[in-house]
């Protein structure tokens, strides 16, 4: 049924049709419900493996749902605790409902909108690569980010972070992160502080009237235990590393809880969608700073509850690895994981104002991935050019 | 003296459609063709007009740049058509057989009396030197050129090609000629990589004069590339040769009787064929003849391997390199939900993305893409179907970048298009990547 209805109203969008020059749309939308009959051209291989791109994004947004589940939940849960509201569940789950669905909208109507666009001037196909982006955004940015920050900073990932470099694929930095440090640069006062992780503390605060007539218990319990921990070490941050690890703690709605990002962590693996190397070897340089850290005398927090800390677990899972920004060889993935790791640590640990480090460790190793595979293709190279030279 | 390699990268297609281990057929076609387009680097300027009778081995074709170096009739009969394309572009030399198998004779010499220059000649002039190939590039061989080595594949891991050691069993002593014969070329040796089960006794084990090497491992391990790659690789300023096995009987049959016979035993398969099993055919023959194999409806008649061969339709001709025809249905359908559909049990993915791993059967591949094509995204799925001492992905940018330089410094010397067909096969952003490497190497023979 849903075939005859694209048949039908293909000759509109095809070439000499009417609304021809919206033919990428309509392709993306057919695309979506039906695998084309396209078949394989002249020159080429006469078949072709099953999976394609929307396969694999797609297991990378299946990948993040238990974090954005368990975000929901969340945010009502903080909210609750804050306000003294004494919530049941579903009460939770409905608050971080609604306080979730206008990012997600506006996330992928301004997101979209410019990719469809772009792909319609260009005359390409849509590409899915924002499907990903898209769908980490909102689960990295303070909960009551207003509205109109968040498409500015969307509009721009997307046209300076991707479109001007050529679409999907060609970008240099994470879109998703990228729109992510235009706040935190742009808006300081909008990212950053005790009381933008907990959804309607802010407005209480600024408003200096307890929102829906309940007390704020403790404005500080707001803060996230990283910006805490980061002065006083975690148990002043009054909450314990299995909190941590759980995620019934203040802070973006994907990044608490350790749990369900390693359940994410785990699908991307088990398919192969996601690179183990460079979670690994980021694991293990956030480890090696921590460790050193401890030894040094500069922090009491030992090495591995820095794992379970801030946008750590989050980033090194969903965002290191986007394969388009990260380092390219396999040689390349393990340094370019290991020092995302080992510079997220170092700015938590030396820049107390500052404490969440990841973002910027994975924007500053993007910057430099084409760099460290310059050197491991340069080593190919070589072996080459020597073999030529001793025969 | 021999060594082993296993390789580890690559993947064996699980297609359905192999062929039974049984020849079903002898075929004396009716209609031939000698394609220019199968040789690649050759200019050709035709030596016949339509309406000539030939025999096999009568020339048909030389190249401008080598006079010498003629391209002949597989049978006999008269010249049916000359095919040309745009611009007047030869395309093919068509000829109706008569059936009667005339042959021009040839007086040859003894092997051991040759030298060089000697063989050459005569490989030259009885049409028998195009079955030498050249890397790098895949050209036909430079009859001027001193190649480091000769390499040969006694192994054949393309999907549902045929097996050697069966298609070749009565042509041993063919074979033993062949290699004496392309001994006299090189100084480097004849290289003969074979599979682990033909070592063991097997009956190219037995071949003299050669040097062996072993292989083990997934396509694309029986690529002749691969292989060089593993053994020798190629350098700058280097060039080696490369013979197909089948072809390497042909040049030995010219030896033992003085003809040439192009004559070989070649597998029709695959999951639109019928009964699947092993033809003999002369080269060039047309698929008309074969039409008992194919199925009826939509289906593409492959001329070659499904990863690297030629469409080549029901009325196409077999190409003069190929030993192997595949049948496929055509996939002009769509498939509703397709990439959602956790488990999509009749389509293969190499990609742990869908549940394909857990399931050991042979899949009826067709020619559907499985998707729309997308800029290059994903990095790691390249290099692990590519069994060498390369980064595909960046070789594939500098041909799309169309730098000479950058080719030359990842290894463009190293590779031709069936050896990155499985790049190709697994790629989820659906590149055409053979014809980019191809339009790399024409980049590259033009500056050279």
């Amino acid at each position: 049924m849903a075939k005859n209805f694209f048949d039908k109203i293909r000759p509109t969008f095809s070439e000499g049709g009417k609304l021809s020059w919206l033919h990428s749309s309509f392709d993306a939308f057919e695309t979506f419900f039906f695998v084309p009959n396209r078949v394989t051209r002249k020159g080429g291989t006469h078949v072709k493996d099953c999976v394609d791109l929307k396969r694999l994004l797609i297991i990378v947004v299946l990948a993040m749902v238990p974090a954005l589940l368990f975000g929901i939940w969340n945010l009502g849960e903080q909210h609750s605790i804050v306000f003294g509201l004494g919530w049941g569940f579903w009460q939770k789950v409905w608050y971080g409902f609604v306080k979730i669905i206008p990012l997600y909208l506006i996330s992928y109507i301004v997101g979209l909108g410019i990719e469809f666009a772009s792909a319609q001037m260009k005359g390409h196909e849509v590409s899915e690569g924002y499907l990903v982006s898209g769908f980490i955004i909102p689960l990295i940015v303070p909960v009551d980010v207003p509205w109109w920050m968040l498409a500015i900073a969307v509009a721009f990932a997307v046209i300076i972070g991707k479109e001007v470099f050529g679409g999907t694929g060609m970008n240099i930095w994470n879109p998703a992160l990228l729109a992510r440090a235009f706040l935190f640069f742009s808006y300081p006062s909008k990212m950053s502080g005790d009381s933008v992780w907990v959804g309607g503390l802010s407005k209480a605060l600024a408003g200096g009237t307890p929102w829906k007539g309940g007390e704020v218990v403790d404005a500080l319990s707001g803060a996230t235990p990283l910006s805490h921990a980061s002065l006083d070490g975690l148990s002043a941050a009054g909450t314990s590393a299995w909190n941590l690890f759980l995620g019934n703690i203040p802070g973006a709605v994907g990044e608490t809880s350790v749990i369900a990002i390693l359940i994410g962590a785990l699908i991307l693996i088990c398919t192969g969608v996601a690179s183990w190397k460079i979670m690994c070897s980021s694991v293990l340089g956030a480890l090696f700073v921590g460790w050193l850290g401890t030894v040094g005398g500069v922090t009491d927090i030992p090495c591995w509850e820095q794992l379970l800390m801030g946008g750590f677990a989050f980033g090194t899972v969903f965002m290191a690895t986007d394969p388009v920004t990260s380092a390219q060889t396999e040689t390349g993935k393990w340094i370019y994981g290991f020092l995302i790791g080992a510079l997220c640590i170092t700015v938590r640990l030396f820049n107390p104002g500052y404490p969440e480090g990841m973002m910027l460790a994975i924007l500053l190793m993007n910057t430099f991935a084409p760099l460290i595979d310059h050197y491991v293709v340069s080593a190919n190279i070589n072996r080459r050019l020597k073999r030529a030279k001793t025969v | 003296m021999s060594d082993q390699i296993r390789l580890k990268k690559g993947l064996d297609l699980p297609i359905s459609g192999a062929a039974l281990a049984e020849v079903t057929a002898r075929v004396t076609p009716d209609l031939v063709a000698v394609k220019p387009t199968d040789f690649r680097g050759m200019v050709p300027r035709l030596l016949v007009k339509e309406g000539d009778s030939v025999m096999a081995g009568t020339p048909l074709f030389a190249d401008k740049k080598n006079p010498g170096m003629v391209f002949c009739s597989p049978v006999s009969g008269t010249v049916d058509a000359v095919v040309r394309g745009d611009k007047r572009k030869l395309l093919a030399v068509r000829i109706k057989a008569d059936g009667r198998g005339e042959a021009v004779r040839f007086d040859v010499p003894k092997i051991a009396s040759l030298d060089k220059e000697g063989m050459t000649e005569l490989l030259l002039r009885s049409g028998l030197w195009p079955c030498l190939k050249q890397r790098p590039f895949g050209t036909v061989a430079d009859p001027a050129a001193a190649p480091k080595a000769i390499f040969i594949s006694g192994m054949n891991t393309a999907p549902l090609g045929p097996d050697p050691e069966f298609a070749l069993k009565d042509d041993f002593a063919a074979l033993q000629a062949g290699v004496d014969a392309l001994g006299k070329l090189t100084r480097g040796g004849v290289h003969l990589s074979l599979a682990a089960r033909s070592f063991a006794g097997g009956e190219l084990h037995k071949l003299t004069g050669v040097v062996f090497h072993q292989f083990e491992g997934p396509h694309p391990a029986g690529n002749v590339g691969v292989q060089i790659n593993h053994i020798s690789p190629i350098n700058k300023g280097e060039v080696v040769w490369t013979v197909d096995l089948h072809l390497v009987a042909v040049i030995g049959r010219f030896f033992l009787k003085g003809v040439y016979d192009t004559r070989r035993i070649i597998t029709v398969a695959g999951p639109a064929a019928v009964k699947p099993s092993y033809v003999e055919v002369p080269a060039g023959v047309c698929m008309s003849s074969l039409a008992s194999y194919f199925e009826q409806g939509n289906v593409r008649v492959v001329s070659g391997d499904v990863l690297s061969g030629e469409a080549v339709g029901r009325d196409g001709f077999l190409g003069f390199y190929h030993n192997q025809v595949s049948v496929l249905q055509e996939g002009d359908y769509y498939e509703m939900f397709g990439w959602i559909n956790p488990f999509r049990s009749k389509k293969f993915s190499v990609s742990r993305a869908y549940p394909a791993f857990l399931r050991r059967k042979k899949y009826d591949m067709d020619t559907n893409e499985n998707g729309g094509e997308r800029p290059f995204l994903m990095n790691d799925v390249y290099n692990k179907v590519l069994p060498m001492d390369i980064y595909p992905l960046y070789l594939f940018k500098a041909c799309l970048a169309g730098d000479p330089d950058k080719m030359e410094q990842l290894g463009i010397y190293e590779v031709i298009e069936e050896d990155v067909a499985l790049c190709e096969y697994v790629c989820p952003s659906k590149v055409e990547i053979q014809n980019i490497i191809r339009g790399g190497i024409e980049l590259m023979m033009k500056e050279m």
